[in-house]
């Protein structure tokens, strides 16, 4: 029996940091059913559960705890299906803390139910059991189009095959799960074992995915509706466009966008000796940025053998990432240069980086989004020597999509105009949800755009 | 998958795929590309379209053996399938998308080397049904290796053939075969498409500057995705950041930093190497 301290997270087991360092298998082990067990007796089961608010998807979060309590696995699983087409996804790239765990009323006194390691848990389980949600039982005789098989398109697909449409999903690229399989890093989401077992269950709801389609270029949406005969679209594609900073030298030989570097490493499987797709073999690497995505691509180079600073020009306390990646970040050895910004990068007579010129910044006054604004410090500047630089910076949306549509209205950042409530775009019959509408946001909110117009696309058709 | 119609060599490293891609027929323009893996372990393989055909739904892919990704490619046969060939991509050439009329008024001038001599065909081919005259000229090392020569010879107005040994045709690189023609033998021209080795495209930049010739170049640089969301492909046009798979992959050459694409076109090519010795 584990004894469990109600102030306290039952503890989850993780890879010893050291030897984590130099391998890419998964860094948190999960749960096992006894750790499970335990944590679910925290749970207060509150009637006006606050958790369920935090949950941009709403999973109905204390009835399936309650059933891993009583050890009904299978109905916990049903239960999170109702809401979540990724469960084994979200349970492990979700920010709990500030979502459904920053809300747990036992968070008050001491620490939040686990609540995303239990629903990674349920998932895990399911899958190893065989689990898989259940297809319509009616169909509706209507076909939807989705674009981008990423967290917002396979939600979508997946709650409207739930409702009987006939749903084909198409991917640019040569494999499905959009940023789930070239974005985020095997370490802390494995491809085979759980992104492609949750688009498996996503097929076996009767929703098709064409790749290699690229709308836009291929296909026009007009095209879709015409010949093609869809009814309505829903448009998940995502913000795929890299930002640069602009500086001298961006350029140079070992300079990469984080999208293709880990691109490589994810969808091309370059962290894999055995496979065939180059990636820089560094020595010494400056990550620039401080957000999720740069996390994964500082641990990446890491674990390719790099020595790895990352380079943000606020404090800790503005970095974006998660805490928890933060903190696995530091335990596995990526040193941190913060309130540094990078202002040139030096080449050798070769063309190659030699070393990123940065100054130091000190914190001003807060600025439009509310954290303090980063000030250079006058003569402050320093080279760091370094034979790779992945930029960082975010995202925005790829303009193939609006560029090629009449009738669909952007913003001036280049993200798809929807209405927050139902997705619906300034063109009839085209929903569209998660980054291509946020600008680059996270994995489960993409998921709750999804499932937001699939909802209304349900309405529209019916 | 996308299954091979015809496979067939054209010389002995170069050869000539024609695939079933019935939604990339329907949609490409002369000056887009694809991206094709033969396998599923495969690299993806930027390549520009070389010919299509809307009605039977075929693309044709003209390729080198370089790296191992194109010796697996070479070694596939009519009947096989590509796991994947996605596109079109990029922007098509100005020459298909400018008002027709305008296009007609311009003398223009293909110079074409090796590889790049095929996706020079499509265009040529496209003028040639708008009645749009053009020349062309295309270089190659020596007669053995010169490809598409017929083909050419029902599309361009005049061709000019050169070889580096004068094994065929003229002797000499082509920028000297350009140069004789506008220089010693009264040929007038005022755009310029030229295709092939980024060495080659360079000095024919450097010429057709000095000649007043404008002059647009196709860009093959490294890709991953060919969508614009890796910026492996960057390269600088007139002192800007442009991506050669959405902006391009065709730009003006007299704007293009060449040293800066030379550069980052070998990034790899230590790794290549080290790969190759590994393995064999």
């Amino acid at each position: 029996m584990i004894e469990v301290d109600m102030m306290k997270k039952v503890p989850v087991r993780e890879q010893d940091a050291k030897v984590r360092a130099t391998n890419f298998d998964e860094v948190c082990l999960g749960y096992n059913e006894e750790e499970a067990m335990a944590e679910s007796t925290r749970c207060l089961n509150c009637k006006n559960a606050r958790c369920v608010q935090g949950c941009p998807v709403s999973i109905n979060i204390p009835a399936f705890i309650q059933e891993v309590k009583a050890g009904n696995h299978e109905a916990a699983y049903q239960i999170i299906s109702e809401s979540s087409a990724l469960p084994a996804v979200c349970g492990r790239v979700c920010p709990q803390e500030s979502q459904c765990e920053g809300l747990c009323v036992r968070g008050v006194k001491g620490e939040a139910v686990s609540i995303g390691k239990l629903e990674r848990f349920v998932a895990d389980w399911a899958r190893e059991h065989g689990i898989k949600p259940a297809p319509a039982k009616e169909k509706k005789g209507k076909k939807v189009a989705v674009i981008g098989s990423g967290p917002a398109g396979l939600t979508c697909a997946g709650d409207l095959a739930k409702l009987g449409y006939d749903v084909t999903i198409f991917e640019a690229l040569h494999k499905a799960g959009g940023v789930l399989v070239y974005g985020i890093p095997e370490f802390r989401l494995p491809k085979e074992a759980v992104v492609e077992k949750e688009i498996e269950n996503v097929k076996s709801l009767g929703v098709k995915i064409e790749k290699d389609v690229i709308i836009g270029k291929s296909i026009t949406i007009d095209e879709l509706f015409g010949e093609e005969k869809f009814d309505a679209v829903f448009i998940g594609s995502g913000a795929g466009l890299p930002k640069f900073m602009g500086i001298p030298g961006e350029n140079a030989n070992g300079v990469f966008s984080a999208n293709e570097y880990l691109t490589r490493s994810n969808l091309m499987k370059a962290f894999d000796s055995s496979s065939t797709t180059p990636i820089m073999k560094s020595k010494k690497v400056a990550v620039v940025g401080g957000g999720n995505v740069a996390m994964d691509a500082a641990r990446t180079a890491l674990r390719l053998g790099a020595e790895v600073h990352i380079v943000y020009r606020r404090s800790e306390a503005e970095l974006p990432a998660r805490v928890e990646e933060v903190h696995h970040a530091k335990e596995e050895g990526i040193i941190f240069d913060l309130l540094t910004n990078p202002t040139e990068i030096l080449e050798d007579e070769k063309g190659w980086v030699k070393g990123i010129k940065c100054i130091r910044m000190e914190l001003g006054e807060p600025d439009e989004s509310g954290r303090r604004r980063p000030v250079e410090v006058a003569g402050s500047e320093f080279v760091i020597d370094v034979d790779t630089v992945i930029m960082s910076l975010g995202t925005s949306p790829n303009p193939l999509i609006s560029s090629t549509t009449k009738g669909l209205e952007t913003d001036k950042r280049r993200c798809i105009v929807a209405e927050e409530a139902t997705g619906a775009t300034s063109k009839k019959g085209v929903y569209a949800g998660g980054d291509a509408v946020t600008g680059a946001a996270t994995v489960i909110l993409a998921m709750g755009a999804g499932k937001t117009a699939a909802k209304a696309i349900d309405e529209y058709l019916e | 998958m996308f299954k091979i119609l015809n496979m067939q060599f054209l010389n002995p490293t170069i050869f000539r795929m024609d695939v079933e891609a019935p939604m990339v027929a329907r949609a490409c323009l002369p000056g887009q590309f694809v991206i094709v893996r033969s396998n599923d372990e495969a690299e993806r393989i930027p390549l520009t379209i070389c010919d299509y055909d809307r009605e039977k739904g075929s693309v044709t892919i003209v390729v080198q053996i370089i790296g191992a990704g194109t010796k697996i490619l070479s070694e596939m046969k009519a009947g096989d399938s590509l796991a994947d060939f996605v596109g079109p991509l990029g922007q098509p050439s100005d020459l298909v998308t400018d008002d027709i009329e305008e296009v007609k008024k311009k003398k223009i001038v293909f110079v074409a080397g090796g590889l790049g001599t095929a996706p020079v065909y499509p265009q040529v081919k496209w003028l040639k049904e708008h009645g749009v005259d053009a020349d062309v000229i295309i270089g190659a090392k020596n007669k053995d290796i010169l490809i598409m020569e017929e083909e050419f010879k029902s599309v361009a107005t005049n061709l000019y053939i050169t070889t580096d040994d004068g094994s065929y045709g003229r002797t000499g690189m082509v920028t000297k075969c350009l140069e004789d023609l506008v220089t010693a033998e009264g040929k007038a021209y005022d755009h310029c498409v030229s295709i092939g080795p980024m060495i080659m495209m360079k000095f024919v930049c450097a010429l057709t500057e000095k000649l007043g010739i404008h002059t647009v170049v196709s860009m093959n640089p490294i890709m991953v995705d060919g969508t614009g969301m890796c910026g492996a492909c960057r390269c600088s046009v007139e002192g800007k950041t442009k991506f050669a798979c959405v902006d391009g992959p065709e730009f003006d050459g007299h704007k293009v930093n060449w040293d800066e694409a030379m550069r980052r076109s070998g990034m790899y090519r230590e790794w290549e190497a080290k790969e190759k010795e590994a393995r064999a």
